[in-house]
This record gives C-alpha cells, sequence and structure tokens, in this order.
C-alpha cells in the first residue's frame, strides 16, 4: 500500500505504456520527487486518497518520455540559431525528455572543459535532460583521437563526428578499439564523402531533371560495410547514426544476425518524405543524408516495424534563414525535428505500418538501451521523465509556431494526428498543451 | 665460489648451449635458457670484482652492427665484449628509405670478408637479423629486429628476476604498455612463459596484436585488474611517435589508465618490484616517484645484469664458433 507523501503525484486514468516490459494497459503512475514509485492498472483499487495531488489523464496515452540521439544546437559558437535553452524548449514542446547534443560546434566539443561547458548551461538553462556526444577525432579532423577515457569520465556518453564521416579505414579501427576499451559506443555517419562530393539530393531521375549533383545511395552503401567490416575486427559497439537506404539497411540487418554489436536509427523525415519532396528546389527539404527515392523511405518505415532500426532520431539541426534562402546547392542540409519527431513517427502509426508499443519503444526503451540509461521506462526507481500525449488528435504544422529558433521544418503546413499534452521531467511538468487550438470534437 | 670456479663448473657442463646464431628467445628449451642465466650469473660475481677482464674472447673480433641508433644496448655489448677481451668495433648505419634489403646484404658481405667471429646486430626491421645470419660466416646475436625479438633484454629480464625472487616459475607478471611494438615484451613472453611464470599483458587494444591470447598470456585492459596480486610490474617504453594521434589520444590520457604510479601499483602483492628496459618517459608510462624508489624498482639491476648476460651469450656462442681456438698452432 502507498504511504501518502506531500512530493507525490497521481496520474490517474491512463493508458499506459511501457515499450521496455510490453505494458499497454489503462492504470496510473505515482511519482514521488524525481522518480516513478509505482506503476500499474490497480494501484488505487479504492480510489485515490485526498491527500494525493492527482493529474487526470483522461485516458491518454501516458509514456517514457522520448529520447532524441541527435540533435544539433548551436551552442556554443551559432547561438543565433539554437541555444540549449531554446532546444530544450522545443523539445520539452515535441514530448522530448532528453537530448543527446552532438559535438558539432564552435569550438568542437572534444575536450573535458567542454563537456563540462555543455553539462554545465544545460544545468542552468535547460528544461529537459541534455546529455553531450564528444568528437571522436580531434577538431573532428578525422586525423586524431580524442581523450575518449576522461572525455566519457565527464560525462560523454558517446563518441561521433556528427555529420561528418571518418574516412580514413585505420584511424576508424582504433577509434573503434579504443572505445571499446571504455565500452564507449561510437556513432558514424556513414557516407563515402568522395561520392558525395558536390551532391545536393539524391542522385536519380529528379535531380537529373533539377541539374543537380546527386549523392549515389552506395555512398552510404560503402562505407556503411567498411565500418560493419571493421566492427567485426575490433568488437566495438556501433551505432549508425542515420541510416537512409535500403542496401546500407540490409548490411546493417546482416551483421546483427551475425551478432555484432550494431544499432542504427533513422530520422523521422526520411520515414515520412522522399526525394521528389523536393519539387522545385526547395531547400527545408535538403537533408545529409538527402531524402531517397520511395522504395527507400518504405525500406525504412518496414525496417522500423521489424525491429531492424532501433531508434527514431529527429536530426534537429537549425538552420538560419541565411542558410536556407540559397540556390540548392549551396543551401545548408538540415531540418528542425524536436517538435514534430513524435507526430511524424505516429503517422507510421496510424498508417497502418506498425503498433503503437514498436513506434514507441524507437523513441523511449531503446535509445535508453543503447545509451545505457535508467530512463525510457515506466518502472519503479526510474528518472520520473514522462509524456501524456493524445494519440488522435489532428494536427497542423505551423512553423511559426515552432520553440526552436531556426524554423527550419520541412513539415509546415503538413497534417499529422497525436499531440503532446504535458511533458514531465523528474516528476515536474514542463511543458503543458495551452489547447488553444481546441475544436470540440 | 669464486668466479673462475664457476666457469669451470658450468662449462664442464656439455652443449649446454650449442647454438650458432642467438636470434630469439621463441624456440629455446628451458634448459638452454637456465644455462645462459647460470653462466651469466657467474659473470654478474666477476664484474663486481676489481679485475673484471676474462680471456675467453681474446684474439676474436666483435662487431656492433646497429642499423638504429642506441645508447645504452650498444655500450653494454662493447662492455661484454671487451671484458672478454674481444676486439671490439662498433659500427652504426643509417639505413636510406630506397633498397634496405640490398644494403643490408652488401653491408653483411662487405663485414663478413673482414672475418668477424661475432656479429652483434640491430634493425629495424623484423626479420633483418636471421636474413643476415644466413649469409655469413660468424656467429649473429640478435640486439632487436623490429618488433619481433630482443632475446638478450629478456635474458637480462629473467636474470634480474631469478636473482631477486631466486625463481621464475610461478610468479605472476604483468607486462604494461605497447605490445604491439615491442620486441621486448614478445621476447619476455616467450621466455617467462617457457620458465613457468604466468604473464599477463596489460595495454588499451590499440597497442595489442590482433588475438593477443594467443600467445599465451592473460590479457586486461584495465591495468588495475591486471597489476592486481603480480609480483613484477614490467612496463614498457611508449615510442614518441605513437604517443599523439591514432594509436592514442594523448600522453595524458595515457597516464591517467596506463601510467604506474604509487594508487596503482598498491594493488600488486607486497613486495612487488618494477621494471622498465629503459630509456623511460617520466610522466608518461612511469612516475618518477617509482622510478627512483630503490625499494620497488629494479631498474638498475637490469642494467647490471645486461653486461653479464651478454658475456655469458657471447662466451656461450664462441664454444662453438669456427677456428675453435684448441686447433689452432
Amino acid at each position: 500500500m502507498l504511504v501518502p507523501d506531500p512530493e507525490q503525484i497521481a496520474y490517474v486514468n491512463a493508458r499506459l505504456i511501457d515499450p521496455a516490459s510490453g505494458l499497454d494497459a489503462p492504470g496510473a503512475v505515482v511519482t514521488l520527487g524525481g522518480e516513478i514509485q509505482a506503476v500499474g492498472p490497480n494501484l488505487f483499487p479504492e480510489g485515490v486518497p485526498d491527500d494525493f495531488k492527482m493529474i487526470d489523464c483522461a485516458g491518454h496515452v501516458l509514456c517514457p518520455g522520448l529520447i532524441d540521439m541527435r540533435v544539433f544546437v548551436g551552442e556554443p559558437g551559432a547561438e543565433h540559431q539554437e541555444t540549449l535553452a531554446t532546444a530544450s524548449q522545443a523539445a520539452a514542446a515535441g514530448g522530448v525528455t532528453t537530448i543527446i547534443v552532438m559535438p558539432n560546434t564552435a569550438p568542437v566539443i572534444d575536450d573535458v572543459s567542454l563537456v563540462d561547458f555543455i553539462k554545465r548551461r544545460s544545468r542552468d538553462t535547460a528544461l529537459i535532460n541534455v546529455h553531450p556526444m564528444a568528437a571522436l577525432t580531434k577538431g573532428l579532423n578525422g586525423e586524431e583521437l580524442t581523450e575518449m577515457g576522461l572525455l566519457r569520465e565527464a560525462g560523454a556518453v558517446g563518441f561521433t563526428d556528427g555529420r561528418r564521416s571518418v574516412t580514413n579505414s585505420r584511424l576508424m579501427r582504433n577509434a573503434l578499439a579504443y572505445a571499446s576499451n571504455f565500452d564507449a559506443v561510437v556513432v558514424h555517419h556513414a557516407e563515402d564523402p568522395t561520392l558525395a562530393e558536390n551532391g545536393a539530393m539524391n542522385e536519380g531521375e529528379l535531380a537529373a531533371r533539377l541539374g543537380l549533383n546527386g549523392v549515389p545511395s552506395a555512398a552510404e552503401t560503402i562505407m556503411v560495410h567498411r565500418d560493419l567490416a571493421l566492427v567485426e575486427l575490433t568488437g566495438a559497439r556501433y551505432h549508425l547514426s542515420q541510416v537512409s537506404c535500403a542496401a546500407a539497411l540490409k548490411a546493417v540487418e546482416k551483421a546483427k544476425a551475425d551478432g555484432l554489436n550494431v544499432t542504427c536509427a533513422v530520422s523521422a523525415h526520411h520515414l515520412c518524405l522522399n526525394e521528389n519532396d523536393v519539387g522545385e528546389y526547395r531547400t527545408f527539404f535538403k537533408t545529409n543524408p538527402p531524402l531517397r527515392a520511395e522504395n527507400d523511405r518504405h525500406a525504412m518505415v518496414e525496417g522500423l516495424a521489424s525491429g531492424a532500426i532501433d531508434v527514431v532520431v529527429s536530426s534537429h539541426d537549425p538552420q538560419a534563414p541565411e542558410n536556407k534562402r540559397l540556390p540548392f546547392a549551396d543551401a545548408a542540409p538540415g531540418t528542425v525535428g524536436l517538435e514534430t519527431l513524435l507526430i511524424a513517427t505516429l503517422e507510421q502509426y496510424h498508417a497502418g505500418h506498425m503498433d503503437l508499443i514498436t513506434a514507441l519503444k524507437s523513441l523511449t526503451s531503446s535509445p535508453a538501451d543503447i545509451l545505457g540509461f535508467p530512463v525510457g521506462r515506466l518502472k519503479p526507481g526510474a528518472p520520473a521523465d514522462m509524456l501524456l500525449f493524445d494519440v488522435d488528435r489532428p494536427t497542423v504544422v505551423d512553423s511559426a509556431q515552432l520553440k526552436s529558433k531556426s524554423k527550419n521544418t520541412p513539415f509546415d503546413g503538413r497534417r499529422f494526428q497525436g499531440r503532446v499534452l504535458r511533458t514531465i521531467v523528474g516528476g515536474k511538468t514542463v511543458f503543458e498543451d495551452d489547447q488553444s487550438d481546441a475544436r470540440p470534437n | 665460489m669464486k668466479a673462475a670456479d664457476q666457469h669451470a663448473r658450468i662449462h664442464a657442463i656439455p652443449s649446454g648451449f650449442s647454438r650458432r646464431h642467438l636470434l630469439g628467445i621463441e624456440g629455446l628449451s628451458a634448459s638452454e635458457i637456465t644455462y645462459l642465466l647460470d653462466l651469466a650469473d657467474s659473470y654478474v660475481d666477476l664484474n663486481r670484482q676489481i679485475n673484471k677482464k676474462l680471456d675467453r674472447l681474446k684474439g676474436r673480433t666483435l662487431i656492433n652492427l646497429f642499423f638504429e641508433p642506441s645508447t645504452r644496448t650498444q655500450s653494454s655489448f662493447e662492455l661484454a665484449g671487451k671484458r672478454l677481451s674481444a676486439d671490439v668495433m662498433n659500427m652504426t648505419v643509417h639505413t636510406s628509405a630506397v633498397n634496405k634489403g640490398e644494403t643490408l646484404i652488401d653491408t653483411a658481405m662487405t663485414l663478413n670478408a673482414m672475418r668477424p667471429d661475432l656479429l652483434v646486430v640491430r634493425h629495424s626491421a623484423s626479420g633483418a637479423v636471421q636474413l643476415l645470419s644466413e649469409k655469413v660466416d660468424c656467429s649473429v646475436i640478435n640486439a632487436g629486429d623490429g618488433a619481433h625479438e630482443h632475446p638478450t633484454q629478456a635474458l637480462l629480464d629473467a636474470l634480474t628476476i631469478r636473482r631477486h625472487f631466486d625463481r621464475l616459475d610461478g610468479l605472476t607478471i604483468a607486462i604494461c604498455g605497447d605490445i604491439l611494438h615491442s620486441r621486448v615484451a614478445r621476447s619476455n613472453i616467450y621466455l617467462l612463459n617457457r620458465m613457468g611464470a604466468r604473464v599477463r599483458i596489460i595495454a588499451p587494444p590499440t597497442l595489442l596484436p590482433p588475438e593477443p591470447e594467443r600467445f599465451g598470456v592473460e590479457v586486461f585492459h584495465n591495468m588495475r585488474e591486471g597489476i592486481r596480486d603480480c609480483d613484477i610490474v614490467m612496463m614498457l617504453r611508449l615510442q614518441s611517435e605513437r604517443m599523439t594521434g591514432s594509436l592514442i589520444p594523448s600522453t595524458r590520457e595515457y597516464f591517467h589508465y596506463y601510467g604506474l604510479d604509487r594508487e596503482k601499483l598498491s594493488l600488486a602483492r607486497d613486495g612487488v618490484r618494477v621494471m622498465h628496459p629503459g630509456p623511460m618517459n617520466r610522466g608518461v608510462e612511469i612516475d618518477s616517484a617509482i622510478a627512483d624508489d630503490r625499494a620497488v624498482s629494479l631498474i638498475h639491476d637490469q642494467v647490471e645484469m645486461g653486461v653479464a648476460v651478454r658475456m655469458a651469450v657471447m662466451d656461450a656462442l664462441s664454444a662453438h664458433l669456427r677456428n675453435d681456438l684448441s686447433k689452432e698452432i
């Protein structure tokens, strides 16, 4: 029996979904301070005692808060595009309670003091949990290893060169071997830069008609095959930061079947969009890797449904207008995505490609397992990071309403189903829907 | 026992070591190693006398042929040769990048024509000393070839340990550092395994050869675990060209995880001793507080044993040189 405590909050009348345990049932959650104290369908057989603070979930989904493994911020160095504070507000509005920030800043996060900086700024300014990934190579130059041991002790949760690929295979081998010493995950953006050079979009008929240089999917496939061969050699933990084409996914599936310690993610926009969305040189649809062919998009959706793809990321990459209002080939790639991560992923559920628990797993327990985090599950003792959302409610994305400092979303005006009602971090509500566009059903 | 009597005793054992060259430890039997160590033991006593000279190599020519610069190993061999009354010549050859193999054999043939009796060779290429030994008529001692072997270092390390602990078998010995590039590590692993010691190697994965356990050692990536309950911690020198870049990120991080300091050493067995083949990088692989602590460091003993071991090796090989003295007029 639960002993009442002023720090306790009861979230009642919820549809509980906990992908880690497979739970999908009506019930309640009780938090005590920053932790989940109890979870279950029959917590209050005799009604909630009067001395509990109670939140009525009205039958909506209460699940672990989302974890976004791939977020670029502009702090330090490009605060006009995004700060840790504004990224955290966008995350909270999107139901994301933990973000992993990439080291591609100025200066690059390749030193213990910069890991400290990110942690301190996040603690002081962010609404949600922020964890830095440190650079795999010094200055992201692909030539020298970073101090992975000391960086990890300082709080780096993994190592990556972010949007850059390590082309030197010998160095990649050493990086994987060295990281394995600390059981650290190496996260790699797989793209052969010589094949991708000057490429602006997916190589294909549309690129040819538009007169744009294409990036063939082979640029990704080649690098993934190389990486997997090196993982086999070193026994390291490897996470492919974004898979975008069917052939690369097939290679990852085979590696998993062979027992290698390999995981991969897909970005939400690669689940929803294809190369044709580029249309008339629309730079908000310029991404890296590029939006691929429709059969590749299908493969991504199927891979997510089957479990071949572990994680969905936003690949949130804020770009100021001056970086996007340029001829397509000159424009910077990247889209913001923290606020659309959930609803873009839910689109796959609403379209009947997968059940809800599978879709949510890729945003909660799967990334938590890869990172070794205790969050991402509804379990007594776990941190009280949770998300309450309406799974069916129609939503129209309005880029002007985004909390992110940069508005470069490819989904402006797009209709989705699903709406975040409340985001809870460490037992505290950090976002609550104002119901401004609520319409009677 | 007087040194001369000891020699008489040891030389009375027939064919204690009947090889023409000493190219490596791999392949040597325990009795051959023991023979060399026993002989070296007697030379330690000789070297501590006022008169350190014997006539065993009188009239013989020893050439130190070093294709890699070395101060301590070369002087150790030079002194060993002189104490046994050999005529010693030092040659340091600067290898050019091109046509290394051709130059090596050309040099060997030239030297061979000068009719030396013993050739001490160091070369940066693994296998170069063996190649040279196939081309000359004299005895060849490997003074270090690439990342392959450094047999006299392993013998002097073994002698140092044996004199301190009175045995080799049953001891637990950790070799820590750049195993991948170390000929010292390889020769020591072969010798210590052969003599019944338990060998551990400690290094980050980037400084280990593939499948290191195939050497018959226990492999540790964590120095604190690897050092636990060891009798001997043998540190290796981190070559400066490996200090930054693709194998380890920095000397700071290397020292943090693999540098020997008091705190890590406290996990070893009571009475642990520390060794290092030299020259040391203080603050990179070893803390000066340990390197200079004569209560735990055997580093100076290693240098002393080096001369005795090299005398023993020359002595043992000279018994099988062509033109045996006894056949001369």
